[in-house]
């Protein structure tokens, strides 16, 4: 079996979850056995049957007031407490902040090791082989973990999602163990960026300014732009978060964050080898430069040599007409 | 407040990335190996910390005789004593096993602390594992990816990244805290820093002396292979002016590229 943590947020589903979900059960096909997924806390009674069409057998409901607000510590427990309980040969996360958090928390506490991030998923003679990049997306790592059960994480925009089936697993609601008194830290609060921003990691647009964005104020352009682009999100390189023009949960590259979206557009940016490494999976990179030299032209489907001023304004424009059609 | 930071000798950001097919390994040849940049930051603040409520920084570095040069560094920055954890392995690329040595040395050698600080991950391994497991092995909670942090007394308050936000956390101490960009900025080492840093002694505490089994010791992944991502292919770059690429692009995203 292969058991899918599905992650909410204020009572919803995450999409990256189902994302690995929808991994888990191609996966399970190929090594003839089956899928279970878990929520943990206080969830809607309809994200139990909402996550089973995706491809879940059963959905298990780890029912505590101690889960119900966020803490590695609790959620980690139960969720090692389940696996003890039902064996899974593999537990797949999405490497969500909470993801991140979570996945390494609970191998610990299983003693086994922990496959980071992965981007590839295949079986091998009867095993998970897994691909991962290192630096950031300079190299890809491909390998098998000696431990079982194998816990991992996928990294989110990555694997694409299964058409939901019509037909609703079993969901199976248990009491979890957990004290609230063995739990020594945990969130107080979420606070949420303006706007309700979507994060560059799980854009399906990122819009990026660099150094040729030239001032803090030009930003707005690219918000601009942004807010044309449905399920977009503004990105950022390492010298324009450096010189304080947007917050570091912008930037993108070594330092920052590695993306893979469908359409990476960047205005601006020369493309040092940093920057490089964390956007160049994306699936379709185009550039806007004045400099016809510029190394990210190298990587591109389509660039522009020429003034951003004078491109963004009429990108934007034709954008807009595309989403008013 | 006694503050242990834990830091890890990686290739710099700029460093050119070549493999090796037949090891399974990065080609470490040529390559300039620096601090991790997200340690830095842990470093940073286990300064301020001290700097604002008294105490002692001791920093910690698993890995080999090299690591003493990024220890010294972090002498060098203002951290009172530093520890190399020396391990004659390889990159193994799993977490489990250097959370169990450094796990293994709180428990047997260096028990008194009341925080733990790391960088959010390590550059170049980039598993951001570390931290979580020693929090886990530990029994103490954790605050990773933290851009904001306050201690009062025996509370820390931080503020941790997340998709579009933060979570705000409240823990006990001691706590095991991991580094994000924006949490400060680091300081620079001073030449009478530097200086210092030179004479200082730096103890070692072999890896394999803190009762772990082989098993312990060993990596839990085993390398298949190490590839280079596939090369792009070149595009095209669009003629015509700036407002007719930008035209152009739009269409070629929405009806050849199929993007949006």
């Amino acid at each position: 079996m292969i058991l899918v943590y599905i992650e909410t947020r204020q009572g919803k589903i995450k999409k990256s979850s189902l994302e690995a979900l929808s991994e888990a059960k191609r996966r399970a096909a190929e090594l003839a056995t089956e899928v279970a997924a878990v929520l943990t806390g206080t969830v809607p009674a309809e994200l139990g049957p909402e996550v089973s069409v995706y491809g879940a057998g059963r959905v298990y409901v780890l029912k505590n007031p101690a889960l119900d607000a966020y803490s590695a510590e609790s959620h980690g427990r139960a969720l090692a407490d389940l696996v003890a309980g039902i064996k899974p040969q593999a537990v797949f996360l999405s490497a969500t902040a909470r993801g991140k958090d979570l996945a390494p928390r609970l191998a610990a506490r299983l003693g086994v090791s922990l496959a980071s991030d992965v981007t590839r998923v295949g079986v091998q003679d009867k095993k998970l082989e897994f691909t991962r990049p290192i630096f950031a997306g300079k190299a890809l790592l491909s390998f098998t973990l000696k431990t079982s059960p194998g816990i991992v994480t996928l990294r989110p925009n990555v694997f694409p999602l299964e058409q939901p089936g019509t037909v609703a697993g079993e969901v199976v609601t248990q009491d979890a163990a957990v004290g609230e008194a063995e739990i020594k830290g945990r969130v107080v609060e979420l606070l949420a960026e303006k706007g309700g921003e979507i994060d560059v990691t799980e854009a399906e647009v990122v819009v990026s300014g660099g150094r040729g964005m030239k001032a803090p104020e030009n930003f707005a352009l690219l918000k601009e732009l942004a807010a044309a682009i449905p399920r977009s999100a503004v990105g950022a390189s390492r010298s324009a978060v450096d010189s304080g023009w947007i917050g570091h949960a912008h930037q993108v590259g070594q330092t920052g964050k590695t993306v893979s979206p469908n359409l990476y557009m960047a205005f601006g940016i020369s493309g040092a080898i940093q920057h490089l490494a964390g956007m160049s999976s994306s699936k379709v990179i185009v550039a806007v430069n004045k400099d016809p030299e510029a190394p990210i032209f190298k990587l591109v489907d389509y660039g522009i040599v020429g003034d951003l001023f004078e491109v963004i304004p009429v990108l934007k424009d034709e954008l807009k007409k595309l989403q008013d059609r | 407040m006694n503050i242990f930071v834990f830091v890890k000798r990686v290739p710099d950001t700029e460093s050119r990335i070549k493999i090796n097919r037949e090891t399974k390994a990065v080609d470490e040849q040529g390559l300039n190996f620096v601090l991790s940049p997200y340690d830095e930051y842990a470093v940073e603040e286990a300064l301020r910390l001290r700097e604002a409520k008294g105490g002692k920084v001791t920093v910690f570095s698993l890995g080999p005789d090299e690591a003493q040069i990024i220890l010294r560094k972090c002498l060098a920055m203002g951290v009172d004593e530093a520890v190399l954890i020396k391990d004659a392995a390889t990159e193994a690329y799993d977490g489990l096993r250097a959370a169990r040595i450094i796990a293994a040395v709180l428990k047997t050698k260096y028990q008194e602390f009341d925080l733990l600080l790391f960088g959010k991950q390590s550059v170049g391994a980039d598993n951001a594992q570390v931290p979580s497991m020693v929090a886990e092995f530990l029994g103490l909670p954790q605050a990773n990816v933290v851009t904001k942090l306050e201690i009062e007394a025996d509370k820390g308050i931080a503020l941790r990244e997340v998709e579009g936000g933060e979570e705000k956390l409240s823990f006990s101490l001691p706590a095991v805290v991991s580094a994000q960009k924006g949490l400060n900025e680091p300081r620079y080492e001073t030449l009478k820093g530097i200086m210092a840093a030179k004479k200082k002694e730096i103890p070692v505490v072999a890896a394999d002396s803190l009762g772990l089994s082989a098993a312990d010791l060993q990596s839990g992944i085993e390398v298949t292979g190490i590839d280079m991502p596939s090369a792009r292919k070149a595009g095209r770059i669009l003629p015509g002016s700036p407002q007719e690429a930008a035209r152009e692009v739009v269409s070629l995203l929405r009806n050849e590229a199929k993007v949006i």
